[in-house]
């Protein structure tokens, strides 16, 4: 009877977010990361005097920007406890059919859309297969990363496509204008980065992707559609893979078989570095962005003072592991002491 | 009834299929079923089969090791550099300081996986930039070939036992090694525990996290052994040693039906999954198919034993589920 009671009395009691703390900010993931990135600038800008340069930082953001495109998507699989592997591979495929499109004289905006198309249909049998056969995501993706790989490798061979019209290479390579000098595919990551953040953190759907990654049972008995959503994140991050495809083709004006060769494990080294739990469940898009400031600035600086990049990567390397292991020994000298 | 029994066991399936493919490439091309030809793919899928043993019993404890290929880089580069600084060294002393040095490297991973919480996944991607980027740094980035190598460093490989290349007799022992501990140990059945239900493993008294140690520090070792077995065959070390070669090596986990999930994977279906691979790979340009098929193959073949495990493994109870389901799918359309 209670529940007929009047409106004034609500169902459920939500209780009100409990307020910040000092503590809790401090210790909360993005403050880590503007920190680090504090970090990073003044050790760059120290060691040398070329990185605090617009120009210089300008260019710099081609190196990172398809990756970052790519982990923002990756982000949201991983929140809902999923991943693909398989996304430098689909960019290897996407590429491969632009690159033979545009041997047949096909203009730049067919280019645009059968690379966005192929990165897309490759995302959607990555989604079927998950979705449709019950199967971890990460199997689903080693598998259709060695065949999306094998398709380019076959194709190609140890050839490499390099006709490519001008117009499509300005994609890649261009600024939004000749008097603002930052690169197009820098400017289409932040609109995109706005996209997925209100996405996820302002919308019914970005709860909903929490909500599956916490646990994907009670989402589905909470009336989510988990499979309906799991399947169209695989074609999503297709849809990203394939615009990676057309930038990065573009940027360096060629299609090799070995083309992003390794991207999977740098996209997801930046997605967890930004604080998104590869359990599922836990993270934001902020976190993501800083860290794909964190990983792309130190790279560049170190590259600045011409550090070899194999080296870079034994720091992101250690990045990675120590961002992960400090706050869980933090919290584990905390818990020792109450 | 018996026939019946041996056809669904998932292992003899696989032996059927392996056979069958063996005799498809031998009707093609009789050269590769002449027994030097068979020998030589055996030799040459060695490494595989210890390394997919290996990985199997991270994968059992509902784990994965990324850097076993950079490990066994780093190893292989460490053996060649010391060889080289003190050619007088005993062959068995390098092998026992590769086996130290990737057990050491897996310890680590094992440490901060059991001790620490870090998820696997995250913990060993991280090592695998780590090592291979110090294959670097330690030699300077340089290449050590043959010349800057013993003889005896570079004929161990070669050797042969009883007429048996030295490579398959080790991947024998090693694989005799995997199958005692996981049927006849404690540790070897507590893994199955772990990775089936850490939960219920728990309250049986079985520790998660001494186990997660133990499956890394081991999977270590075997890729110390590697390492140094690889550079001394090959007559080469340098930083891009086996590079991608974990994904191989998880890819033969899977084909031989292990289960990434934990808690499901034998020996014979992992040797069986990892010969499967090696077959394709030394099948190839003997019926005159360009290696380019190689990745494709190998592609199309996880994606069928996935599909197919997936169509074996399901449960009657995801029944409730799936009922469920379909009473959820016309209310969540909001």
């Amino acid at each position: 009877m209670s529940l007929s009671s009047p409106a004034s009395a609500p169902r459920y009691e939500v209780a009100d977010r409990p307020t910040l703390g000092f503590a809790d900010i401090v210790l909360r993931w993005e403050t880590i990361l503007v920190l680090l990135l504090i970090g990073v600038v003044v050790v760059n800008s120290s060691i040398s005097p070329y990185f605090l340069d617009f120009y210089n930082l300008s260019d710099a953001t081609f190196n990172f920007s398809e990756k970052a495109i790519l982990a923002l998507a990756m982000a949201f699989l991983i929140i809902i406890g999923e991943i693909d592997l398989s996304i430098a591979a689909i960019i290897a495929v996407a590429s491969l059919a632009m690159g033979l499109a545009a041997q047949a004289g096909a203009p730049t905006s067919a280019l645009i859309v059968i690379g966005l198309g192929v990165g897309a249909l490759c995302g959607t049998l990555n989604g079927a297969l998950v979705t449709v056969f019950s199967v971890p995501s990460i199997v689903v993706t080693i598998g259709t990363m060695s065949l999306f790989r094998g398709i380019a490798q076959v194709a190609l061979g140890d050839q490499a496509l390099t006709k490519y019209p001008a117009s499509f290479q300005a994609i890649g390579q261009g600024y939004i204008s000749a008097r603002l000098p930052i690169p197009i595919s820098f400017v289409l990551f932040l609109i995109l980065a706005a996209l997925f953040g209100v996405v996820l953190h302002r919308t019914t759907l970005g709860r909903r992707l929490y909500a599956i990654g916490c646990n994907p049972t009670a989402a589905l008995f909470s009336g989510v559609s988990v499979n309906r959503i799991r399947f169209w994140l695989f074609v999503l991050m297709g849809l990203m893979a394939g615009l990676a495809a057309v930038l990065l083709t573009g940027r360096i004006g060629s299609t090799r078989p070995n083309i992003a060769l390794g991207f999977e494990l740098e996209v997801i080294t930046m997605v967890v570095l930004g604080g998104v739990a590869i359990t599922g469940g836990v993270g934001g898009i902020v976190g993501v962005t800083l860290a794909v400031f964190v990983l792309g600035l130190t790279t560049f600086g170190l590259s600045l003072v011409n550090t070899p990049g194999i080296v870079i990567s034994i720091l992101n390397g250690a990045l990675l592991i120590v961002s992960i292991a400090a706050p869980n020994l933090v919290a584990r000298v905390l818990r020792r002491k109450t | 009834m018996k026939s019946v029994k041996f056809l669904r066991n998932r292992d003899s399936a696989l032996a059927l299929i392996v056979l069958g493919l063996i005799i498809a490439i031998g009707l093609r091309a009789p050269v590769f079923v002449t027994p030097e030809s068979l020998v030589g793919v055996l030799t040459d899928t060695s490494f595989l089969f210890m390394l997919a043993l290996a990985q199997m019993v991270v994968i059992l404890t509902r784990g994965i090791d990324l850097s076993v290929a950079a490990n066994l880089a780093l190893v292989g580069m460490v053996c060649a550099l010391v060889s080289r600084a003190h050619p007088e060294l005993p062959i068995p002393a390098v092998i026992a300081l590769g086996i130290a040095l990737g057990a050491l490297l897996g310890a680590v991973n094992g440490a901060l996986v059991a001790y620490i919480g870090i998820p696997p996944i995250v913990m060993t991607l991280g090592t695998m930039s780590i090592y291979r980027g110090s294959t670097f740094l330690i030699a300077h980035g340089a290449w050590l070939t043959s010349k800057d190598m013993t003889p005896a460093f570079l004929a161990f490989p070669k050797l042969s036992v009883l007429g048996v290349p030295v490579l398959i007799v080790i991947a024998v022992l090693v694989s005799l090694g995997f199958w005692a501990l996981l049927g006849y140990t404690r540790l070897g059945r507590g893994l199955y525990a772990v990775g089936g239900n850490p939960v219920a493993a728990r309250y049986c008294g079985i520790e998660l996290s001494s186990q997660q140690f133990f499956v890394h520090t081991l999977a270590g070792a075997v890729s110390g052994l590697c390492g140094y077995l690889w550079v001394s065959r090959y007559g080469i070390a340098y930083t891009e040693i086996a590079q991608g070669y974990e994904l191989t090596i998880i890819a033969a986990c899977v084909i031989g039906g292990v289960s990434i999930a934990g808690g499901v994977g034998s020996v014979p279906g992992a040797l069986l999954g990892a010969l499967f691979l090696g077959v394709v790979v030394n099948a190839l340009p003997v019926i005159d198919v360009s290696p380019f098929w190689q990745t494709l193959i190998s592609g199309a073949v996880i994606l069928a034993a996935v599909v197919i495990n997936a169509r074996s493994e399901k449960r009657g109870g995801k029944l409730i589920l799936h009922k469920a389901r379909l009473l959820a799918g016309g209310g969540a359309r909001t």
